[in-house]
């Protein structure tokens, strides 16, 4: 019947290897016998972006894509996409997340708290669920075997233990479809994996103090002469030499004040100093102990 | 179905001596597989998600000729003199594709065909990896072209071997639509004997190939007639299928659509349309009087349920289904939901928050500095289809506008007509977009003598698709080398004056080549001539690293928006200092060109081992 069919997602980031690993648990389920149906998305996705594979199998499967609800494991190759993924965990599912941690660019772009939008490494938030969780740390696992890059059979060894498939369909698909040469050490990171230790979370440092406010930008015009050097350098694109050669703030809200331009001024016709009009300060931003 | 659990299934599916059940296939391979089991010959096609891999999962044969064209509208007229000349030819695209090659397939309806000729579109919605989610449906309507909607994997191949048989024996072409979750599902299929189709040569006939009007007049009736035979084929179609029981509710569903109504209401009478243009009108209008309540389940635009209405038939559908997006298990649930048909589900605790993971440029991308030096120029980017329009996105924010293939250069030229801009206008564009559909537009800035600087970010392949070859590459789909195109003596021949060659790794000569080129009077052109870093070939130099103690957070390596770098726990007066890591960084030395204290240095030895995943 159609409704008994099962599901598992496999979710990772752009170039982790998920869809490799989602062929091997499809190409191990259909050598144990069943209906099998996997689908994720190619293209844009891979750059850098979160992938994720869907595996239904059973007696025979329709639709390819698993419901919110109702997957029986989650494969997590990185910790936010473990977050991103868990509303799919059925109660009473499993969930296995690796603790590594791929902090995306556009993470690190709040310069008033410098705080990271990326989610804190935290058990609560899978343990407060109805579900089976196991956090690993596969690339460790992987590099004590003397190959850090079979991780993804690390993660895949740990995820049999919640798939009803036998180890020699398993090692069948992994020993199929791994780039040739790589079959060994697969094998023995898959057998690792099996019963690889409940990784440790480690607490990182807190978050540096936020930034107060703007800094001042005063602009000697009549030593200024035009010369674009310090629009071109701001990394918070600040300054403008506009048409008529005059240098202009444009963003004055945005500095963050690092003094590039101060430094590079020919001139010395810049100047950053701290927020002066304490009107202006702003409270530090409230850290959370754990943003990184 | 049956599955053969002892056959090795891994076993090379594109051998054909290996007929067998159950065998793992994405739907493009087994549309592949169906072409090669009809005894295809020609095939051709323009790279594009979710279509691509349709053709490169048969590259490798030597007795069927695959090829990527310079666009979709060259391929469909490959495949279809290849049909003239007497053999099965396919041509494969993605759903914007199918517009290029809409100017031929409209007329292929009145020519009909040779040998069998099948034109397959991969729809995207839910737009994964596409710039529109138009529904491909409606060109079959259209054109009068027979449309076939498989529903997965088996159904692929299947479809796509009958599309060739009904396509000669009603003088047709045939256009099969696919979507992101038939064409990217892997599911079970049974493999058959290939059939040959030997060449039955080309027959001259001017009355049905020379479309001039006089003739074109004779073959509009003809068109019509045979949809009117199609109509009748599907009335009694084995592809028209009926499943479940008496539950008072009837829906009629295609393509992945009806996978979705299964699961939701496993018990539910369907009527399934393989064929969804033309539908089995008396088909469906009995099936409709033998239920109380009449479903059209269909993904994107309301194509069936129109048809339906029009013939009188009652029927709910787009009142419960989203017209926008893809469907999904969920969708159809909530849509049965609320046209009570199913009772509301308990609510799912919904996902704690995570972090946004847009796609990006690549670590060592050689787009990126490009359009850090249009950034600091102020320039008015019209920009293209291709990786490098997530230069749209922060931090490099500079890019404008994205429409179509090959539209980046017409409109700047209308854009500095409309002497509106407010600053240099330049056109960004791929290689091997500006072989698709970018060579017109600047045949036009010559002609206008247009005030703009095209920029041709030429990395050596299709990027964006996973690193195809094109004609400007040298090398063929199958692997043979070939005469590829040059593009500076392209554009000098088409009366470009000011043509230079840059390398978009040196920041400082791609800045001053852009700025010299944007001040310029007349068109010009900038060709950046760095390979992509991810294919065909990984292009990994020695790693950087940053000297915590000499870097300041001043976050100007940040601007490019490199994936390798993100900040450190340590901090410079308050702000985060920044790290690389070693493992992604390509060592293109982009960020240590920009950092001002000179803190980004390469790391000495050893370099550590760069891990590929399994």
């Amino acid at each position: 019947m159609s409704n008994k069919s099962r599901g598992l997602l496999l979710a990772g980031v752009g170039g982790q290897g998920v869809i490799l690993a989602g062929m091997i648990v499809a190409d191990a389920l259909v050598r144990a016998g069943h209906d099998v149906k996997q689908s994720e998305v190619h293209g844009m996705a891979q750059r850098g972006g979160s992938v994720f594979s869907h595996i239904r199998w059973g007696s025979s499967v329709d639709s390819p894509l698993v419901p919110l609800g109702s997957a029986d494991v989650l494969a997590a190759f990185e910790w936010a996409e473990a977050l991103r993924w868990v509303e799919y965990v059925r109660e009473g599912g499993a969930v296995v997340a690796n603790l590594h941690r791929i902090v995306p660019p556009g993470a690190c772009t709040d310069r008033r708290s410098w705080s990271t939008l990326y989610p804190g490494i935290d058990t609560d938030l899978l343990s407060s669920r109805t579900l089976k969780s196991r956090l690993i740390d596969a690339s460790s696992t992987a590099a004590e075997l003397g190959n850090i890059r079979a991780a993804n059979s690390v993660i895949l060894g740990s995820v049999a233990a919640f798939m009803d498939i036998e180890h020699t369909h398993w090692e069948a698909a992994i020993e199929h479809l791994v780039p040739r040469g790589t079959e060994e050490v697969n094998l023995a990171a898959f057998r690792a994996g099996c019963d690889v230790a409940e990784a440790s979370v480690q607490r990182r440092p807190p978050d540096p103090v936020g930034f107060p406010g703007p800094h001042q930008i005063d602009i000697r015009h009549d030593w200024c002469k035009g010369c674009d050097i310090c629009s071109r350098v701001c990394p918070e694109y600040c300054l403008e030499v506009d048409i008529d050669g005059a240098l202009a703030i444009v963003d004055a809200e945005s500095c963050t004040g690092c003094r590039l331009c101060e430094m590079l001024c020919p001139d010395f016709a810049i100047a950053i100093s701290p927020p002066r009009d304490t009107a202006s300060l702003k409270e530090p931003v409230p850290l959370t102990g754990e943003q990184l | 179905m049956s599955i053969d659990t002892t056959a090795d299934v891994a076993a090379d599916p594109k051998d054909e001596s290996e007929i067998r059940p159950g065998v793992l296939l994405s739907g493009n391979e087994a549309v592949a597989r169906g072409a090669v089991e009809a005894g295809v010959l020609v095939a051709a096609g323009y790279p594009g998600t979710p279509s691509t891999e349709i053709l490169e999962s048969i590259a490798d044969r030597d007795d069927i000729d695959v090829r990527w064209s310079p666009n979709e509208k060259v391929a469909l007229d490959v495949a279809l003199g290849a049909s003239l000349g007497g053999v099965r030819a396919l041509a494969t695209m993605k759903h914007v594709g199918l517009n290029v090659a809409s100017d031929t397939f409209m007329t292929t309806a009145y020519t009909g065909v040779g040998a069998g000729l099948v034109i397959v579109t991969a729809d995207d919605p839910g737009m994964h990896s596409s710039q529109n989610e138009q529904d491909s449906r409606a060109f079959a309507r259209m054109a009068g072209v027979p449309l076939l909607e498989p529903a997965d994997s088996s159904e692929a191949r299947d479809f796509t071997a009958l599309a060739f048989a009904i396509s000669e024996e009603f003088d047709t072409p045939v256009l099969i639509r696919t979507t992101t979750r038939v064409s990217h599902n892997r599911g079970l299929v049974d493999l058959g004997p290939r059939t040959e189709h030997p060449v039955t040569g080309f027959t001259s006939n001017p009355t049905k190939y020379v479309m001039i009007p006089g003739f074109a007049r004779l073959r509009r009736p003809e068109m019509l007639k045979r949809l009117e035979l199609l109509s009748d084929y599907v009335e009694a179609s084995p592809l028209t299928v009926e499943s479940g029981g008496n539950t008072g509710i009837g829906v009629v569903t295609s393509g992945i659509a009806h996978h979705y109504v299964r699961e939701v209401l496993p018990d539910t009478r369907i009527l399934k349309l393989g064929m969804s243009y033309p539908i089995p009108t008396e088909r469906i209008r009995s099936f409709a009087e033998s239920v109380d309540r009449l479903f059209v389940v269909e993904e994107l635009d309301p194509h069936l349920e129109h048809d339906l209405m029009a013939a009188g038939i009652t029927v709910e559908g787009k009142a419960f289904f989203p017209q926008v997006g893809e469907l999904s298990p969920d969708a159809v649930r909530r849509g049965f939901v609320a046209a009570d048909i199913l009772p509301p589900e308990p609510t799912v605790e919904p996902a704690p928050p995570t972090v946004t993971r847009p796609p990006l440029m690549c670590p060592g991308c050689p787009h990126t500095p490009p359009f850090l030096a249009l950034r600091r120029l102020g320039a008015v980017v019209t920009g293209d289809i291709g990786c490098y329009t997530l230069a749209a996105l922060e931090p490099l924010s500079s890019m404008d506008t994205c429409v179509a293939m090959g539209s980046s250069i017409g409109m700047a030229v209308g854009m500095a007509a409309s002497g509106g801009a407010g600053g240099p206008v330049v056109a960004t564009i791929g290689d091997s977009t500006f072989l698709h559909g970018g060579i017109q537009g600047l045949i036009d800035a010559v002609y206008s003598q247009a005030d703009i600087t095209v920029l041709i970010l030429d990395n050596g392949t299709v990027a964006m698709t996973g690193g195809q070859e094109h004609p400007g590459t040298g090398i063929t789909l199958q692997g043979a080398e070939t005469t590829p195109v040059d593009l500076v003596a392209l554009c000098a021949a088409l009366g470009v004056r000011d043509v230079k060659v840059i390398d978009p790794y040196d920041l400082a000569a791609t800045f001053s080549a852009l700025e010299g080129a944007t001040t310029s009077p007349g068109p010009s052109v900038v060709i950046t001539n760095r390979p992509c870093v991810e294919a065909p070939t990984k292009v990994r130099d020695r790693p950087y690293e940053v000297l915590a103690e000499a870097c300041t957070a001043c976050q100007a390596c940040m601007t490019a928006g490199c994936p390798s770098i993100v900040w450190s726990d340590e901090t410079f007066e308050g702000r985060r200092k920044v790290v690389i890591d070693p493992v992604t960084c390509t060592g293109c030395t982009l960020c240590a060109q920009i950092c001002p204290p000179l803190a980004i240095i390469p790391i000495p030895d050893p370099v550590p081992e760069v891990p590929e995943h399994v």
